[in-house]
C-alpha cells in the first residue's frame, strides 16, 4: 500500500491551535495563581495567532486534504475567524468574572481553546466522521466548562442536564450518519452527494435524515429540542453561558450547511419540510416564553432560541441568497449575544450575579453611558433600524420572500413583533424606573472598554451593514 | 440455513434479549452483567465478519476494564431503586406510545429496503483483518485518529479538573518520603522477657 503525504498546509490554523494548547497546558503547571494572567495572554495570543494565519490562508479556492476528509473553503475560512474573535472577546469579558469567583485557572482556557479547535475541525469537515469527531471535542470541552464551579447545586444540575442530553443527541445524530453510510457506502460528504442523487432507496435516507436532523437540532437549540437550552444558560456561570452561547453556534451553523446543503443537497424537498416546523416552533416558543422569564439569562436563552429559529428560516429558501443571509444572521447573533451576556458580566460584581430583571432598574441614574449601551443592544436584538439586528431579519425575510413562502416570513414578523416586548421592557426598566441599588457602578476599565466596543458595533456595523453581508454572499460565491 | 446464519441468529436473539434485560431488571448489578452479555455476543457478531481485532479489543477493553469499573461504582453508590422507579407508571403510557411509534418507523423504513451492498467476500486463513485496520487507521483516517487523541486529552483535562481538588485536611500520599523508607524507620524489634506460665 503506497501513501502520499496529506498537504498540512490548509491545516496550519488547527495545528498551531493543538501546539498552543499542549504547552499552555504544561507551562500552566509552573505558574503560581498570581502569575496566571500568563495563561491568559497565552490563551488569546493563540487566537490572535490562529486568526493571522486563517487570515493567511484565504482564497477563494476549495482545498481538500487528509484523504478528503478536511476542507478549507472561503466560508470555512470566515467562519473561523469569526470563531476566534468571538472566544477573544468571551476571554476578555470573562476574566475579571473569573478572578472573583477564584476560577481563573489554566483548565477553563485550555477548555475553551480545545473547544475552538473542536469548531475548527467542525467548520473545516468533509466526512461524515470529522464532522463528529469535531462535534465531540466541542461537547466535551463544554460539559467540563458547565461543571468547573464545583461548589454550585445549580451549575452541576446544569452540567448533568447537558451531558446525558447531549451524549443522546450525539447518538441519534450517529444513528442517522450510520444510515446514510449504509446506502451511500461512503462518509466523504461530496461522494454522499454524488451518490444520494441518484439513489433509489430514498425512504432510508429519509429515515436517516430524520436522525440527523434531531441532533443538529439539538445541538443548535431549536425548539422542540431546546430543553437544555435555558437551564444550562442559566446554571452555568457567565463567563461559561457567554462561550456556550457565542461561538458553538456558528459551528452549528456550519455543520447544518455541510450536512444538509454539502452532503443531502438533493434531498431539499425533505429538509425542507422538518426545517420550516423547527424554525416556527422556535420563533413561536423562544419569542412567547421568553416574556414569563424574570431571569435575564434564561430570557436571553429563550431570545436565542428565537435566533436560531430565524437563522433556519434563511437555511430552508435552499438558494444560496438564503444561505448568505444565514450565515450574516449567525454572524450577527453572535455580535448580540456576546453583548447580551456581557451585559450580564458587567453588571456583576464579586458575590453578586446580576442575572435578575430587577437588578438592571434604573441604571440609567448610575451610569447613563451604558444604560444607552445596553439600550442599543436591546434595540439591535428586537430587530429595530438601523441597529445590525434589523438587517440580519430583514435579509433572512428577503430570502424567504424570494422563495415564495410569503407566510413564513409573515409568521416569522409577527413572533418578532411579540419579542420586541421583553427586549423593550429592559429599556424601560434602564430608564423609567427607579434603582434598587444604589451603591455607584464602576466596572474595570478593560471591561468597560469591550462593552462599550461591542455595543457600538451594533450601531456601527448597523450604519453600514453591506460590507460583512458583501463577505458572506462572497464566500458563498455570490 | 448455513452454520453461520444459525450462529448470527443464535447470538442475535441473546443479545437483544440481553439488552432488553439490561433496562428491565431491577438489580443495577445485574443490569450491568447483562451488559457485559450484550458485549460478549456483540463481539462473536463482530468474529463471524472475520473482525477479530475489534472482536477482542471489545472484550478486552469493554468486558475487561470499562465494565469491572462500572461495577466497581455501581456497587460502592447507594441507589435507591424504589425512588428510581417514582413516576415510572406514570410515563409508561407515552413511552409505549412513543417507543410503538419510534419502533413502528424504524420497521417500516427498514423492512422494505436493503442496502443494496452484496454480501461480504470471506476471507482465507492468511488474512489478517488487524493488519488492515491500522493500514487504514494510519493513512485514510489518521486525520479523525488524531482527533480522537485530542478527544482523550480533553477527557483527561476535565476529569482532573472536575476531581482534583486541594481541601485542607486532606490526606495524601508523599511517595519520595515512602520510597525511601528503611527497615529501621518502621520496625522496632523489642526484646520482650519471657515469662513463666502460671
Amino acid at each position: 500500500m503506497t501513501f502520499d503525504m496529506p498537504n498540512f498546509v490548509p491545516a496550519m490554523p488547527e495545528i498551531f491551535v493543538l501546539g498552543m494548547v499542549c504547552l499552555i497546558l504544561i507551562l500552566d503547571l509552573f505558574l503560581s495563581d498570581r502569575s496566571r494572567v500568563v495563561t491568559y495572554l497565552l490563551s488569546q495570543a493563540t487566537l490572535v495567532g490562529a486568526f493571522l494565519l486563517s487570515f493567511g490562508l484565504y482564497s477563494g479556492e476549495q482545498v481538500l486534504t487528509f484523504s478528503d476528509s478536511f476542507i478549507l473553503d472561503p466560508m470555512a475560512s470566515v467562519l473561523k475567524m469569526v470563531v476566534y474573535a468571538a472566544v477573544f472577546m468571551v476571554l476578555l469579558y470573562s476574566r475579571d468574572y473569573l478572578r472573583q469567583r477564584g476560577m481563573f485557572r489554566g483548565e477553563y482556557f485550555v477548555l475553551a481553546l480545545c473547544g475552538v479547535l473542536g469548531m475548527m475541525v467542525m467548520i473545516s469537515a468533509h466526512s461524515m466522521l470529522t464532522l463528529y469527531m469535531g462535534l465531540e471535542l466541542l461537547s466535551l470541552s463544554m460539559y467540563a466548562m458547565v461543571a468547573l464551579q464545583r461548589d454550585s447545586a445549580v451549575a452541576a444540575e446544569a452540567a448533568m442536564k447537558y451531558f446525558i442530553l447531549g451524549a443522546m443527541a450525539s447518538a441519534m445524530l450517529l444513528y442517522g450518519m450510520s444510515m446514510i453510510y449504509g446506502v451511500t457506502g461512503t462518509l466523504d460528504l461530496s461522494e454522499v452527494s454524488n451518490s444520494v442523487a441518484g439513489q433509489e432507496r430514498q425512504l432510508i435516507l429519509i429515515f436517516g435524515l430524520v436522525f440527523l436532523m434531531v441532533g443538529v437540532a439539538f445541538k443548535l437549540g431549536a425548539v422542540p429540542f431546546h430543553m437544555w437550552v435555558p437551564d444550562v444558560y442559566h446554571g452555568s456561570p457567565t463567563a461559561v453561558t457567554i462561550y456556550i452561547s457565542t461561538a458553538p453556534k456558528l459551528a452549528a451553523f456550519a455543520m447544518l450547511m455541510r450536512l444538509l446543503v454539502d452532503g443531502l443537497g438533493s434531498l431539499h424537498a425533505q429538509w425542507h419540510d422538518i426545517l420550516v416546523l423547527l424554525s416556527v416552533l422556535s420563533l413561536a416558543i423562544g419569542n412567547i416564553v421568553a416574556i414569563a422569564q424574570t431571569n435575564i439569562k434564561r430570557m436571553l436563552a429563550y431570545s436565542g432560541i428565537s435566533h436560531i429559529g430565524f437563522l433556519l428560516l434563511g437555511v430552508l429558501t435552499g438558494a444560496q441568497e438564503g444561505y448568505a443571509a444565514a450565515m450574516f444572521y449567525a454572524i450577527v447573533y453572535v455580535i448580540m449575544g456576546l453583548g447580551g451576556f456581557g451585559m450580564v458580566i458587567l453588571m456583576s460584581r464579586a458575590g453578586f450575579e446580576a442575572d435578575q430583571l430587577d437588578d438592571y432598574k434604573g441604571l440609567n441614574q448610575r451610569s447613563p453611558w451604558f444604560a444607552l449601551m445596553m439600550m442599543f443592544l436591546m434595540f439591535s436584538m428586537a430587530g429595530v433600524p438601523p441597529f445590525l439586528g434589523f438587517w440580519a431579519k430583514l435579509s433572512v425575510l428577503q430570502a424567504v420572500v424570494d422563495a415564495n413562502m410569503v407566510w413564513l416570513a409573515a409568521v416569522a414578523v409577527i413572533f418578532s413583533v411579540i419579542g420586541a416586548f421583553y427586549y423593550l421592557r429592559i429599556v424601560k426598566l434602564l430608564y423609567f424606573d427607579k434603582p434598587v441599588i444604589d451603591e455607584p457602578f464602576k466596572p474595570s476599565f478593560d471591561l468597560a472598554a469591550i462593552f462599550s466596543a461591542n455595543a457600538l458595533a451594533v450601531i456601527l456595523i448597523g450604519l453600514a451593514p453591506s460590507s460583512l453581508m458583501t463577505i458572506c454572499k462572497q464566500t458563498l460565491g455570490l | 440455513m448455513s452454520f453461520e446464519q444459525i450462529l448470527f441468529y443464535l447470538f442475535s436473539t441473546i443479545l437483544v434479549l440481553g439488552a432488553t434485560a439490561v433496562v428491565t431488571v431491577r438489580n443495577p448489578v445485574h443490569a450491568a452483567m447483562f451488559l457485559v452479555l450484550c458485549f460478549v455476543t456483540t463481539s462473536a457478531l463482530w468474529l463471524l465478519l472475520e473482525a477479530e481485532f475489534l472482536a477482542i479489543t471489545l472484550v478486552l477493553v469493554y468486558v475487561g476494564a470499562v465494565m469491572v469499573l462500572f461495577l466497581f461504582v455501581v456497587m460502592m453508590l447507594d441507589i435507591n431503586i424504589a425512588r428510581m422507579r417514582d413516576g415510572f407508571a406514570r410515563y409508561l403510557p407515552v413511552g409505549i406510545v412513543v417507543a410503538g411509534v419510534a419502533i413502528g418507523t424504524i420497521v417500516m423504513a427498514i423492512w422494505q429496503t436493503n442496502f443494496g451492498h452484496s454480501d461480504p467476500v470471506a476471507r482465507g486463513a492468511d488474512y489478517s483483518n488487524t493488519r488492515e485496520l491500522g493500514e487504514q487507521l494510519y493513512t485514510t483516517y489518521v486525520y479523525p485518529f488524531e482527533l480522537a487523541s485530542v478527544v482523550l486529552l480533553v477527557a483527561i483535562v476535565a476529569a482532573i479538573a472536575l476531581t482534583l481538588r486541594s481541601r485542607a485536611g486532606t490526606r495524601y500520599q508523599k511517595i519520595e518520603e515512602q520510597v525511601v523508607v528503611k527497615k529501621a524507620d518502621r520496625l522496632r524489634i523489642v526484646q520482650v522477657e519471657a515469662e513463666e506460665r502460671k
